[in-house]
């Protein structure tokens, strides 16, 4: 019945490569740039909400805490592998730190949602005021509002002058998602990734197994947090400035709707969601008749209530996680608290 | 002396406001354990609406007092019959769907008002107490709140629609099963929790300059102080509008009003660690 | 003499001003067959909260082999090899019986021992045709005898089972019987039970819980025409 890992992983090549090779024809690479970065953050909320039940409100400020650590550790440095990897493992702590806080707290839905928010709040509130001469990190000034500009972007390891833009920075960052990609299918077939679906599906059960839930979703948790921070590396790399936007709510809300139009409990749906639905608003900024954010609003509601899964779980079943259904996490609690009661 | 007038009057003005900010999303979450997130665009909607009538010719407090909490009202009952009710006891798609709500109102009021900063003049004026500067219309906030409150709880002790208000609040299966329909309950709460956020909406509304995108500075700190009340709706509201109105003020005269509002939302993370069920899931048990 | 596998030294439980379990010493030997009975109320799923960790006690202590478990999380106590079964089926409805049962052996065992550990129960308790489908759409008989897989597959040494016959045919509690009789072989097990007639089809010992306190502890057949029994219990039902 499982698809064998093999298969999996030359599908996943083949269609990546084809892809990799027929989109540039189509869209300028500047743009499918940061639709891949999207794509991989999308990818980052899909693993711990569609996998491991954990609605995360505040994956903006992984992103965002990435694409800072990029942009400090690059004027520190001068070059930009120390930076990339600084920009992986600072968020991977913070999030460790935080989910540990929360899980062995043993909080849940609302309250998860609510401490998510507002540390993504506090982050946003803080670097929004640091525009004075005082906010500084080693030689890198935060800059408030106005963000960091003119910070040393990707070159090849060990040569700060062969810088990596344009066309090649699209295929870094494609192949980068590719074997992200790949990580997160071999994590979900892994027993951690199998133990994690069980989870989410009934903790109480888990946990009379033996297993050390709070343990096992802070590393999920802090998974998630690593893959949303190098999308944000990649993502400061891009647009050259970073800026407090990055930790806004209204990017949380964003990664959140890209999981839900594309499909919980699916390892492609974040990421079609989120190329698919940044391509439109990009297409939608080309004109003025419509506000944009009034169609992000209108498609969330819209798939809230008609399309609850999302597309990919509707229109291509064989592309779905072979363990376990996918299937939104309140619903699943519903029917125990429906039983217990 | 002035100082610490200035300072009480300040405290009492941040609890006041957090109250306001929050009634109308604690209502609705304490009735129907929805919450609301397009809070905040209600409240946005009630400042456009109190503009667009004072420019209208209305005397700004009938505006703000009444026509306000009226058409907000309205629009939130619409919004209920066609998104909310589909999702009762989806707590998380409720949440989402009204997020999406959210973005549609700002969209919605950026198409018609643009995307422009308005606002009207604060209608009492402010006065001076020794070396300090007070604004009048802080007082006004305060009253309003209190009124509110008292409010609030005449309807839910003294009135028999507040009697079936606290019976849903307390177990919905049994007040349906008594014979009182949850869709008409759930229908007259909507509708009273968006016009008490278009009511703060309105009554705030002078002190801020209006964008649509307003909404999002009050719907954190409302779900901060809902959440954190835990499951008594008035209890609940004034015990967290009170924690979190002081540990803001006091931070902001002490630092600085950013670190106030760092502080608030410290706080309220250390609160719920603290206290997962909120303030009232462990003190006040059974009250109002 | 066998060994203690569990005990209980003045366990306590309170809730406000009821005392839901009042001061149990309970002593139980490797591969005993216990039921604990009594009314509803009389405090037999408080003091099966509390061995499980599900409720920490207000006093008293709780020992396994001898270790102070005490406070101990659910998972702590589920790793020293205790099996526990909740009054509710607790499974993942969107899992297959398989990964279910897998999920619970790879606890203790890597992978491919899993799986094999995984293959023989489902063969033992004859759940070979519905393997690959989700607990989600089996019935409550199936879905209790998967939890019980579920449990026997990780190899416990004690295990904990609260009304594991409740809402079961004739023919699935006959079924329910025989596992647990098996069980007995390597592993003392504790029932929480409401149905009489599951009890004398399969107990020995007996510990009658009334108000929160044991009442007595005896064979079934002297538990069964003790006359204070009988007027705290069974005396209500006739």
């Amino acid at each position: 019945m499982e698809r064998s890992l093999g298969k999996d992983i030359t599908a996943t090549l083949i269609v990546s490569a084809l892809l990799i090779w027929l989109l540039p024809m189509m869209v300028a690479t500047y743009t499918l740039t940061v639709l891949v970065i999207y794509g991989m953050l999308g990818l980052s909320l899909g693993l711990i909400w569609g996998f491991g039940g954990i609605l995360c409100f505040g994956q903006a400020a992984f992103f965002g805490l990435g694409a800072y650590t990029y942009a400090i550790a690059a004027i520190n440095f001068g070059e930009s592998t120390v930076p990339m990897l600084l920009a992986v493992l600072v968020p991977l702590i913070f999030a460790a730190v935080l989910g540990a806080l929360m899980f062995y707290g043993r909080l849940t839905d609302v309250y998860l949602g609510v401490i998510t928010l507002v540390v993504t709040l506090i982050l946003f509130k803080f670097v929004n005021s640091t525009a004075g001469p005082q906010y500084v990190i080693g030689n890198a000034r935060l800059g408030g509002y106005n963000g960091i500009p003119g910070f040393q972007t990707l070159n090849v390891p060990g040569n700060p002058d062969a810088y990596i833009w344009g066309d090649p920075y699209f295929y870094f960052c494609a192949v980068t998602l590719v074997i992200v990609f790949l990580l997160v299918t071999w994590l979900l077939r892994s027993s951690f990734g199998r133990v994690a679906i069980g989870i989410r599906e009934n903790e109480t059960r888990m946990a009379l197994m033996g297993y050390d839930v709070a343990a096992r979703k802070t590393v999920l948790f802090a998974i998630g947090a690593a893959i949303a921070g190098l999308a944000g590396a990649l993502f400061a790399n891009w647009g050259e400035i970073v800026t407090p936007g990055l930790f806004s709510l209204g990017q949380s809300a964003e990664i959140i709707i890209w999981c839900i139009v594309g499909g919980l409990g699916t390892r492609l749906g974040p990421i079609l969601g989120a190329a698919g639905l940044a391509y439109l608003k990009f297409m939608l900024g080309q004109q003025s008749l419509i506000d944009n954010t009034l169609i992000t609003g209108l498609i969330l509601v819209l798939f809230v209530l008609f399309l609850p899964k999302g597309l990919v779980p509707a229109v291509a079943a064989p592309w779905k996680a072979s363990f376990g259904r996918a299937r939104r996490r309140p619903h699943a609690r519903q029917r125990r608290k429906a039983r217990h009661g | 002396m002035d100082l610490s007038f200035v300072i009480a009057v300040e405290v009492l003005y941040a609890v006041a406001s957090l109250v306001l900010i929050s009634a109308g999303l604690a209502v609705v979450f304490g009735m129907m354990k929805v919450i609301n997130l397009a809070h905040g665009e209600f409240m946005m909607l009630g400042g456009y609406t109190t503009i667009t009538a004072v420019g209208l010719g209305v005397n700004v407090f009938i505006a703000m007092l009444v026509i306000a909490p009226l058409v907000v009202g309205l629009i939130g009952l619409i919004v209920e019959r066609l998104v909310i009710r589909h999702l009762y006891g989806r707590l998380v798609d409720t949440m989402l769907a009204t997020w999406g709500l959210s973005l549609v109102f700002i969209g919605l009021a950026t198409m018609i008002f643009g995307n422009t900063t308005t606002g009207i003049s604060t209608p009492i004026p402010g006065f001076a107490v020794g070396d300090y500067q007070i604004s009048g219309y802080n007082f006004f906030i305060i009253v309003v709140a209190v009124v509110l409150v008292i409010a609030m709880l005449a309807v839910l002790r003294g009135t028999r629609a507040g009697l079936i208000a606290r019976g849903t609040m307390q177990r919905a299966d049994m007040a349906a099963a008594l014979g009182y329909s949850p869709d008409r309950i759930y229908m007259a709460t909507f509708f009273c929790g968006s016009a008490l956020s278009g009511l703060a909406g309105a009554v705030l509304a002078p002190l801020v300059g209006l964008v649509p995108t307003s909404g999002g500075a009050y719907i954190a700190k409302a779900f901060i102080t809902v959440i954190a009340g835990g499951p008594s709706l008035i209890a609940g509201l004034l015990s967290s509008a009170t924690s979190f109105g002081v540990v803001n003020q006091v931070f902001t005269f002490a630092i600085s009003p950013v670190i106030g509002e760092v502080a608030l939302l410290v706080a309220a993370v250390i609160l719920l660690r603290l206290m997962p069920q909120g303030i009232t899931g462990r003190f006040f048990k059974g009250k109002l | 003499m066998a060994e203690t596998v569990l005990e209980t030294h003045g366990l306590t439980m309170r809730f406000g001003g009821v005392t839901a379990s009042d001061n149990v010493n309970f002593s139980l030997k490797a591969r005993e067959l216990r039921c604990l009975i009594g009314p509803n109320g009389a405090g037999k799923s408080t003091f099966f909260k509390c061995v499980t960790g599900l409720l920490t006690p207000t006093e008293g202590q709780v020992f396994m082999r001898g270790q102070d478990v005490t406070g101990w999380q659910p998972h702590q106590i589920a790793s020293l090899g205790v099996g526990i079964k909740t009054q509710t089926p607790n499974v993942m409805d969107a899992l297959s019986v398989h990964e279910n049962i897998w999920l619970s052996a790879r606890r203790f065992h890597d992978a491919a021992e899993a799986k094999a550990r995984t293959d023989t129960i489902i063969d033992r308790l004859a759940l070979g045709g519905i393997a690959r489908t989700e607990l989600g759409q089996l019935a409550h008989g199936e879905r209790q005898r998967v939890e019980l897989g579920l449990v026997a597959v990780a190899d416990p040494w004690l295990v904990l089972l609260d009304e594991p016959a409740a809402g079961m045919s004739a023919q699935d509690v006959d079924r329910m019987t025989e596992i647990i009789h098996e069980l007995t072989r390597s592993a003392a097990v504790v029932i929480v039970e409401h149905d009489m007639q599951f009890i004398r089809s399969i107990a020995e010992t007996v510990t009658v819980f009334h108000q929160g306190a044991v009442l007595m502890e005896d064979h079934v057949d002297h538990v069964m025409s003790d006359p204070t029994v009988r007027a705290v219990y069974l005396g209500k039902k006739a």
